[in-house]
């Protein structure tokens, strides 16, 4: 039981809180008293690596006082930056423009934790691990048929763990260009629990820049997102540079009749480990999803990919393509890709496909026989790779660096 | 263009060359001056293509023994990259696509790789693109073709085309030209050969691989090589290739068996 130990050793050392989040804590850290952390017999972290999971759950949550300085790349004209800064209070300390506000109580009480849950995942671990240990809440809406774009950034701090806790309501006819930045920092960890509700008509670019960066950063994130009728929802993310990653996007089309994009992206080195394990549901009919993974993993490097599709009875009509592409560069680095569709309704056009490759060596010798050096080659062919899933995000978003950080 | 002074450009003596283990070429000599063009025709499977990536450098390919040189100078020695900045420039059969990589993003990397060797300025992107959209009407090729991918999504047309343009771009010493005829329609045809005449320079030389006279009609070659079983087994001008598209390759197999008579 040395597994529930550490749990138990850490769990006692959370700072307590009070509000919406108590009765949250209380379930989350009972859950983890009771059941302890994952261990491989548990599927959905079979292939995690246990050291890297421990060594997330050993730095110490409370932040003291000490001020943390971060330096962001200049924000954009027309979009308005939120910057979840542990020591203040986020709900406090923000300035919201016309169309985006604070839920009131009524509205937390109606949806905190509901989407999260009706993705019925057994033993939710990243779930618990965040209900646990998170002290503040941010919760906003974008009001009825308003048109916004969003940032919200999410810096770590060296040697700390950080719990955060977002809950997005988007009102109907609404749009929001959302973009998420986490980086990470020497020693530390990071925790995410976000839930999206997307209601009628309701259009969200969602960008998920999750960069590692610094030694021995950590990351796990879980995001749920709930669908109404005729929504469409777009998730684009890279999870790069983390020493331990794992990426839990979980959506729900709760009346069909919506559409969904997933193009994500993980890339590893070193010893690295990055998952994505997705969940997708289809609670109605017509509802279209496509789905892309890429990962790249070289030196001793370890990516997971997880891929689930539930296509119930009454999901009838549904499209949904999932497609799983793998790039091995090194004989060290391991790929495990497992697509995972559950299809029940009979009249559905559901495909998948998984692939594990190399760089194409014909690739390769084109751009030689052009003069082009071997690395700089290199680099464009991976450039090219990873076309598919930047390609998505707003030119803005470059001044991340990511793509020179991805090379 | 052709004068007995000529500088020697490439040198190839009894190339022995194999992929995966079986020997392609069985002793290719080879010599291309300054100002020639050259054809090597012959059948499939014949070494056409095999020679051409020998001498660019591809690495599935093992030079088993016999020399290349560029300009008096082994060239077995250098990388691909290496002996394309020297003035090397082979002009694929079968161009790869590359999705994701801007195809103006390629040339002008490309391109200055090359200019770096001729210890000229390397362009920005500014620069390159003036340098390109002139070059592109040796062509006729639309800009519109810079803005996408490499060679993806492009028509086999296309594809040779910006072959040229690469060729255009890149000003090579020798060009290899491996069958940049093969699926070309009639206009696409011309523009190509039309392409390749303006571009070829008195201080440079071509070889083209094809299968057929109808290019050599377009452009007109100083030397004609029939190549067959690894080998360059008869060599003439112009009139070989007329010879040849009308009594085809019978004669090899009617020279090889002699030969075996003479066993």
């Amino acid at each position: 039981m040395k597994s529930s130990t550490i749990s138990e050793a850490w769990l006692n050392s959370l700072p307590p809180t009070e509000g919406y989040l108590k009765n949250e804590q209380a379930i989350g850290r009972e859950f983890l008293l009771e059941k302890g952390l994952p261990s491989k017999k548990d599927e959905a972290w079979r292939l995690s690596n246990f050291n890297k999971l421990n060594s997330f759950l050993s730095l110490p949550t409370i932040i003291d006082s000490e001020d943390t300085k971060y330096i962001f790349p200049e924000k954009d004209g027309n979009r308005e930056r939120i910057i979840i800064n542990p020591h203040i209070n986020p709900i406090l300390n923000i300035n919201l423009p016309n169309g985006i506000e604070k839920l009131n109580n009524r509205e937390i009480e109606d949806n905190l934790g509901k989407i999260v849950k009706s993705t019925n995942i057994k033993n939710d671990i990243s779930v618990c691990l965040n209900q646990a240990s998170s002290s503040e809440l941010l919760a906003l809406k974008v009001r009825r048929n308003f048109d916004h774009s969003l940032e919200i950034i999410i810096p770590s701090i060296e040697g700390k763990s950080i719990a955060t806790r977002i809950f997005l309501l988007i009102e109907e006819g609404a749009k929001l260009d959302l973009l998420q930045i986490f980086t990470g920092n020497n020693n530390s960890a990071q925790n995410h629990l976000i839930e999206i509700k997307l209601e009628s008509k309701v259009e969200l670019t969602h960008g998920l820049i999750s960069l590692g960066e610094e030694k021995e950063s950590s990351s796990i994130c879980t995001l749920a997102v709930e669908q109404s009728e005729r929504s469409k929802y777009s998730l684009h993310s890279i999870h790069h540079g983390w020493d331990y990653a794992r990426f839990e996007p979980r959506i729900i089309q709760s009346q069909g009749e919506a559409s969904t994009i997933i193009k994500g992206l993980q890339v590893t080195k070193s010893k690295e480990q990055i998952a994505t394990h997705s969940l997708i549901r289809f609670e109605g009919p017509n509802g279209k999803l496509d789905q892309l993974q890429k990962a790249v993993a070289s030196e001793y490097s370890h990516c997971i990919f997880n891929g689930s599709i539930e296509v119930p009875q009454k999901a009838q009509k549904t499209e949904a393509a999932q497609l799983s592409r793998n790039l091995l560069l090194s004989k060290r680095a391991r790929i495990d890709t497992k697509p995972e569709l559950e299809i029940v309704a009979d009249d559905v056009r559901c495909t998948h496909g998984a692939t594990v490759s190399q760089l194409q060596d014909e690739e390769l010798f084109y751009l030689l026989s052009r003069g082009i050096d071997n690395k700089h080659a290199n680099s464009l062919l991976l450039k090219g790779y990873y076309d598919e899933v930047i390609s998505h995000f707003p030119k803005s978003a470059g001044k991340w660096k990511f793509i020179e950080k991805l090379i | 263009m052709i004068s007995s002074t000529s500088e020697t450009i490439l040198s190839i003596k009894d190339l022995h060359a194999s992929v995966e283990d079986q020997e392609i070429l069985h002793g290719v000599n080879l010599i291309v001056k300054e100002g020639e063009i050259h054809a090597i025709m012959g059948r499939n499977g014949s070494g056409k293509s095999t020679l051409s990536k020998v001498i660019a450098g591809h690495p599935s390919y093992k030079v088993l023994s016999g020399s290349i040189q560029f300009k008096g100078k082994d060239i077995l020695e250098l990388e691909p990259e290496e002996r394309a900045r020297i003035g090397i420039f082979l002009g694929f059969q079968y161009p790869v696509e590359i999705p994701g990589v801007s195809n103006l993003e390629f040339l002008r990397v490309a391109t200055n790789s090359r200019r770096k060797e001729l210890l000229k300025s390397e362009l920005d992107t500014f620069e390159f693109e003036d340098l390109v959209k002139e070059r592109l009407k040796i062509v006729e090729m639309n800009p519109t073709f810079l803005e996408r991918s490499v060679n993806e999504g492009f028509s086999g047309g296309e594809k040779k085309r910006n072959e040229i343009l690469q060729m255009a771009l890149l000003e090579p010493v020798i060009s290899i030209l491996d069958e940049t005829d093969s699926g070309l329609d009639i206009d696409a045809l011309r523009i190509v050969a039309s392409g390749i005449n303006r571009l070829s320079q008195p201080n440079a030389a071509t070889i083209l691989i094809t299968h057929y006279q109808r290019l050599l009609n377009e452009i007109t070659p100083d030397f004609v090589h029939i190549m067959a079983d690894g080998k360059i087994i008869k060599t003439g001008n112009k009139e070989l290739a007329i010879d040849l598209e009308k009594s085809g390759y019978d004669f090899i197999d009617t020279n090889t068996k002699e030969k075996e008579m003479a066993k």
